[in-house]
């Protein structure tokens, strides 16, 4: 076991940690913070995007020492500080950009790495952003409409829910 | 996974002496060996992460004028610094895997696995990059020894990618789109002199040159210039996703894509 430190939403946080512990596997079990989601284990599906020092990262497919001293930003610290939805959330429900919500948070978490980088994306960026990001319920289509309405574009001419 | 210890350097002399303890295997961004680890795959007693190594990270143009990537360097990275230099290669590395994976995996992780369908391996030995590492430096031509093997020796780490930078280059990458990897990838580069055509996802031995197709296009840089050549399906890559076949007919679909974009 060896101890790791980072900053996790602000807070510094650590912990001890085997050589094999993942970001992920820190996050829910060590810092009980299980918003963070576990789909695949496979890197494939993107429910475990987390920031780390701003970059949307796929945390089981990360070491947790790794991530030693960096800044990590998981989708518990997406709602805005008085706890109402932030805007990308707040488009999500406005849009029906989910269903069974397992994949919701690496969906917000991409999205919003999407947005700080390229503010205003057409449908075909948003969506070949979120190649990494699978979702079995929503056929993605109120995922890429949430997003566009999230960035302030006009969404009514894109067709049905 | 099986329990290991993890070495954290600073420098490339610490992480060459991290990777001389027993069982110790180097640690790129992790995108495959995490992956192979969870598999159990591999069970290195030691992973020695390089992505702490500041020395190794980050892309510049060269004295002689070639571009130079740190071996550390992301996917990401390189799609954005390396756009206004070299924006063949840029465009490639923007598209390896999604953007997560893009923001771990690196240049030197991927070379040194020399995975049969990934892409950086056809931009290395399309462009006749050299390889350079802790201990000397390796012309592409001789660092590609077959599908998941290469010239490194046991230890020896990537620290640097040198590619001659050409007039115009192309890669077309055929989609595996469960996997995101190449079923098939061409990457052609003209330099002045000559032209250089890189495959990768197609051969049971990994990424090869297309002579044939590189001597057609020396003379005439057009996809014409490839119209009437054909690759033996014998020795390709056969599998569900494709036989030998039609990958042997996607590397020219894929050739001529690649010469028009960039002529």
């Amino acid at each position: 076991m060896a101890q790791v430190s980072m900053t996790v939403n602000g807070k510094a946080a650590s912990g001890d940690v085997e050589g094999r512990t993942l970001l992920s596997t820190f996050l829910r079990e060590n810092l009980e913070l299980t918003g963070t989601h576990v789909g695949c284990d496979t890197s494939q599906c993107g429910a475990c995007v987390v920031h780390v020092n701003g970059e949307a990262v796929k945390s089981c497919t990360m070491l947790a020492a790794e991530a030693e001293g960096a800044d990590v930003t998981t989708i518990e610290a997406m709602a805005n500080a008085d706890g109402s939805l932030s805007t990308i959330q707040q488009a999500f429900q406005d849009h029906h950009g989910l269903q069974c919500g397992f994949c919701t948070p690496g969906m917000v978490m991409s999205a919003s790495a999407l947005l700080k980088d390229n503010p205003t994306p057409s449908e075909a960026e948003i969506r070949e952003y979120l190649e990494g990001n699978i979702c079995r319920c929503t056929g993605y289509h109120n995922i890429v409409k949430a997003i566009m309405a999230a960035s302030g574009q006009d969404v009514s001419s894109i067709a049905a829910e | 996974m099986y329990n290991f210890d993890v070495e954290t350097p600073g420098t490339v002399a610490d992480a060459v002496a991290a990777l001389g303890r027993d069982e110790a295997q180097a640690l790129g961004g992790g995108q495959t060996l995490i992956p192979t680890l969870k598999q159990r795959l591999a069970s290195p007693s030691v992973l020695v992460s390089l992505t702490g190594v500041a020395e190794m990270k980050g892309v510049c143009v060269g004295d002689d004028g070639q571009l130079c990537i740190g071996g550390a360097t992301t996917h990401a990275t390189v799609a954005s610094e390396a756009r206004a230099h070299y924006a063949g290669l840029a465009e490639l590395a923007s598209h390896i895997g999604d953007p997560a994976v893009r923001n771990r995996g690196t240049i030197g992780g991927s070379l040194a696995n020399n995975d049969p369908s990934a892409c950086y391996p056809a931009a290395a030995l399309g462009s006749g990059a050299t390889i350079v590492t802790n201990a000397r430096s390796i012309a592409a031509d001789d660092y590609f020894e077959g599908m998941f093997s290469t010239a490194l020796d046991e230890g020896e780490i990537i620290t640097e990618v040198r590619f001659p930078i050409p007039q115009a280059a192309n890669y077309q990458k055929f989609l595996q789109p469960a996997s995101r990897f190449a079923l098939v990838g061409v990457f052609v580069a003209k330099y002045a002199e000559g032209v250089r055509v890189a495959v990768t996802g197609a051969s049971n031995d990994g990424v090869f040159r297309w002579t044939e197709a590189e001597t057609a296009l020396a003379s005439n840089f057009s996809a014409d210039a490839v119209s009437g050549l054909a690759l033996s399906g014998d020795d390709m890559i056969s599998d569900l996703h494709g036989t030998g076949d039609y990958r042997a007919h996607l590397v020219g679909v894929m050739t001529k894509r690649a010469v028009a974009a960039a002529a």
